[in-house]
């Protein structure tokens, strides 16, 4: 934990978690409608169990006869019923299940890195934080994370979701929060020796507060500039910038639209597509470019990563980087 | 080789046969304790019976252990800050519990034990059908196990049971590439205990001994034995893989070498979550033997009983990806494990309404397996239950890799398969050694092993829900509390599990003398002699009666 101004009394011992979203709420009735119909399955049997014990022990002058005849009905019903039943909770999860798997495409997007530690999280603006987030409530919040090094997995135990963090992928995860406060973040996918501490705080602020708390906290140069630096100075402006003698795909318009394959096809570039090109050039070749861009992996981190892909999505077809009529990737003569 | 002194041994069994010199015995065949003295002959020995003794020893042993290793893990969870051991520590105590208690004692537990004792006489055979291999798969077991034991124990393992990749093999710094050959070659020794038990199983019955007159063990075991079959290669491939990525560096499971760690989640779960079923399926075998003779009456649905065996160890196959929901797989794929996950929840309630409804109008008496058999029954419930909230997606969003998952398992895997063994190790305690214990402190370490029990895992499931993660040694101060009350509930626990070890061993030497049938049960291995002689039956069997041959209709008030 950091948890540097906690108090432990600031958390107090509570028998239900804290909630702070709808989400979270549903989530709560799923669990306790599910507990209440358990309860109704099987208290019966297990008040069956012990009075059977109690009535029907060896010595007790007790009623035994029973008929051989089976009632198959009976037997085949007291299998179904129950397993129908709990078909609708298995209903209602997915359902909800559904709905954290689709984030709104308005959503505010912060970025996160877990690593051996520690978590990194990047606001829109450029502003980064280790181990504490602080998010605006009433307000999609989408997390788009990645690890740098083994499998982590962010949990936000108030919003009732986890997520695991992978190397090498982006998943994501999102949320609106429905109240302020601060409340517990997890990694929870066990990561190595201080897997316990790699964690922190989640603050809900309002939206006001959040805006407060963006223009107070570090940096105000935004992901996407910082990117424009890294751009150049890990050379990538060379050839991918406009005006360059090497001829290698445009990037401007590249983010969301489709990429022809050299294997046929297309595949549309979003983040993880723009990830594995820089790490990793050399797999799934675009068709009508000779692959000659030399491979970043292990050169450049993760966080780094999420600033170069922030740079390329800000480049609009029409940007001022590249020259009108060269949008998209150039296609072979 | 020369064989071990055996002046000992000798003293030790004189013990065992003359507790009380002087009287006269009948002059009979030796039963398979007696028929040899020596270490060396328990050593060199193609008995099923030495052979499932030998299998009960090491896994004791072994249990020990991994009971010692969780000890310590809720002693250092008494304080929130982690003061007592280092993180380090920590990661290899756990680390050491879950591979010692997974694949040391759970897997082999009952099969191993009571499958290679009881199972052949069940069926009215002399042995297994492969008497060397049954003791080559002993010594695989032991070695690589007591191998792997000092590998975790003396260098130590930081990656968890799992293993899960790239932290396995790109990043843990100690001991991991010996602790993986000795589980991969220690898979070596359920391969052909399943092997040995299948072909037992279809070739070496007793005349008339069909396949519905089988006691449902018998059928637990062969469904079991598939599953050693068709599982454990495919976690002995991934582990190879693993090591190797780790030796290697090619790149199967880490993104950095070109591989894909969600691609070891799938291979890993593939096996382990059929082998729950391992741990399971022999469990309610045991449970389905001691339920109709503590009622006296007939298991009711038999048939359904066996199918259901064998329809679990079918489905068990096709819900491994419930472990991994929020593990990156499509939202497709948590659909339908989602579903299958539940359909999992038919075969398991019919054992549980069939085991209740041969209690109903039983006679029922109470003795020490009879509780056990009623503890596992409660706590199986909750452990199944809870497992249905787990594959309802939108819960294990929420509470995946928390306590709660933690407390489920613990549910299913001492709630269940331990209170079984135990409750099968004094089931068939008179037939391995030829004494009764004593029903006093049997009944005592029962109730102080439920009460137990529960006090130390049911306060997990609140904490999961709560929000606290496994595998933490540091956790927030608000979780102190209930931290405090699960190790307070795993005193009492402990000391159930020490009271059998005592009186059990006190029974050799001061039990009194077991009858061949004390608890007036039906089943050919209550037949014969107590302990049984080496070939197991004076006279060969013949079977014309059905399974669980109590009174049908009660004509006596």
């Amino acid at each position: 934990m950091s948890g540097k101004d906690v108090n432990p009394g600031d958390f107090p011992l509570a028998l239900w978690p804290p909630s702070a979203s709808t989400e979270a709420v549903q989530s709560d009735h799923l669990i306790l409608g599910f507990t209440v119909l358990t309860l109704l399955l099987t208290v019966p049997i297990f008040l069956a169990i012990a009075w059977f014990a109690v009535h029907f022990r060896a010595g007790k002058d007790v009623h035994r006869e029973y008929s051989d005849k089976r009632n198959r009905l009976l037997e085949v019903s007291w299998m179904l019923v129950p397993f129908l039943l709990t078909l609708i909770f298995f209903y209602w999860g997915a359902k909800l299940f559904d709905i954290h798997k689709h984030p709104p495409a308005d959503a505010l997007r912060i970025e996160a890195i877990g690593r051996q530690w520690m978590w990194k999280f990047q606001h829109p603006g450029g502003q980064a934080e280790i181990n504490d987030l602080h998010v605006p409530s009433g307000e999609p919040v989408m997390i788009n994370m990645i690890s740098q090094d083994v499998i982590h997995s962010l949990y936000l135990p108030a919003l009732r979701v986890q997520m695991e963090t992978l190397p090498g992928r982006y998943t994501q995860l999102w949320f609106t929060a429905n109240r302020t406060g601060t409340f517990r973040l997890y990694c929870s996918e066990y990561c190595g020796t201080d897997h316990s501490r790699m964690g922190g705080l989640l603050t809900i602020m309002s939206p006001a507060d959040y805006a407060q708390w963006l223009r107070q906290s570090g940096t105000s140069i935004s992901l996407a500039s910082q990117g424009r630096a890294l751009f150049s100075s890990y050379g990538c402006s060379g050839c991918h910038g406009a005006g360059s003698a090497v001829r290698a795909p445009s990037l401007a318009g590249l983010y969301g639209s489709p990429v022809p394959m050299l294997a046929g096809g297309t595949v549309v570039a979003d983040s993880g597509y723009i990830h594995d090109k820089i790490l990793d050039p050399d797999r799934n070749l675009i068709a009508g470019y000779k692959q000659v861009m030399p491979a970043f992996k292990g050169v450049i981190p993760e966080d780094r990563i999420v600033l170069l892909t922030a740079y390329i999505k800000s480049l609009s077809p029409a940007g001022q980087d590249t020259q009108p009529g060269q949008a998209g990737p150039e296609r072979t003569p | 080789m020369t064989p071990p002194p055996d002046s000992l041994i000798g003293t030790i069994e004189t013990a065992l046969r003359e507790p009380h010199p002087g009287r006269i015995t009948i002059d009979r065949e030796p039963d398979y304790l007696h028929d040899e003295h020596t270490l060396w002959s328990w050593l060199t020995t193609t008995d099923h019976k030495r052979i499932g003794i030998l299998y009960l020893l090491s896994i004791t042993a072994f249990f020990i252990v991994g009971a010692f290793a969780a000890g310590l893990i809720r002693l250092s969870l008494v304080v929130p800050n982690g003061q007592i051991f280092s993180n380090d520590t920590y990661n290899k105590l756990f680390t050491i519990h879950g591979v010692v208690m997974i694949w040391f004692f759970l897997i082999p537990s009952i099969p191993a034990t009571f499958g290679n004792f009881i199972m052949p006489i069940m069926i009215g055979a002399k042995d297994v059908a492969f008497p060397r291999l049954n003791r080559t798969s002993w010594y695989i077991f032991v070695s690589a196990s007591l191998f792997t034991l000092f590998t975790v124990v003396a260098g130590g393992v930081d990656t968890g049971w799992t293993f899960y990749a790239p932290f396995s093999t790109t990043f843990s710094n100690t001991w991991v590439v010996p602790a993986l050959i000795g589980v991969i070659v220690v898979g070596f020794s359920s391969i052909l205990t399943g092997l040995n038990f299948i072909v037992t199983i279809h070739t070496m019955r007793a005349p008339g001994m069909t396949w519905f007159r089988m006691p449902i063990f018998v059928w637990t075991m062969y469904a079991v034995s598939l599953i050693f079959l068709l599982a454990t290669p495919v976690i002995t491939m991934a582990l190879i893989l693993l090591v190797m990525e780790r030796v290697f560096h090619i790149g199967v499971f880490d993104p950095a070498l070109g591989g894909d760690p969600v691609l070891f989640e799938h291979l890993f779960w593939f096996y382990s979550h059929p082998a729950v079923y391992i741990m399971v399926l022999p469990g309610m075998g045991v449970i389905s033997e001691i339920v109709p003779v503590f009622s006296q009456k007939r298991l009711f649905g038999y048939r359904f009983v066996a199918y259901a065996s064998i329809g679990l160890a079918s489905l068990t196959f096709f819900v491994w990806g419930h472990h991994m929901f929020v593990n990156g797989e499509s939202e497709t794929s948590a659909l339908v494990f989602s579903v299958l996950s539940f359909a999992v929840a038919v075969p398991s309630a019919v054992k549980v309404y069939n085991w209740t409804a041969t209690i109903y109008k039983g006679t029922l008496r109470l003795d020490t397996p009879m509780l056990y058999a009623m503890g596992y029954i409660g706590l199986f419930v909750v452990g199944g239950l809870t497992g249905l909230f787990l594959a309802t997606l939108a819960i294990d969003e929420h509470v995946h890799d928390t306590y709660f998952v933690v407390a489920h398992f613990h549910y299913i895997m001492v709630g269940g398969t331990a209170l079984a063994f135990l409750g099968g190790l004094h089931y068939w305690w008179p037939k391995f050694t030829g004494r009764l214990y004593p029903e006093a402190w049997g009944r005592l370490s029962a109730f102080l092993i439920f009460i137990g029990f529960n006090a130390t895992f049911a306060p997990q499931f609140v904490l999961g829900y709560l929000g606290m993660p496994r595998r933490y040694h540091n956790y927030p101060p608000e979780f102190q509390l209930l931290n405090i009350l699960s190790s307070s509930g795993s005193l009492v626990l402990a000391l159930g599990y020490v009271f059998p070890m005592v009186y059990l061993g006190w029974s050799l030497r001061y039990g009194a003398k077991a009858p061949p049938n004390p608890w007036n049960a039906k089943g050919l291995e209550w037949t014969t002699a107590s302990p049984p002689p080496k070939h197991n039956f004076e006279t060969p069997p013949t079977v014309d009666f059905p399974p669980y041959d109590y009174r049908r209709r009660e004509t006596r008030v």
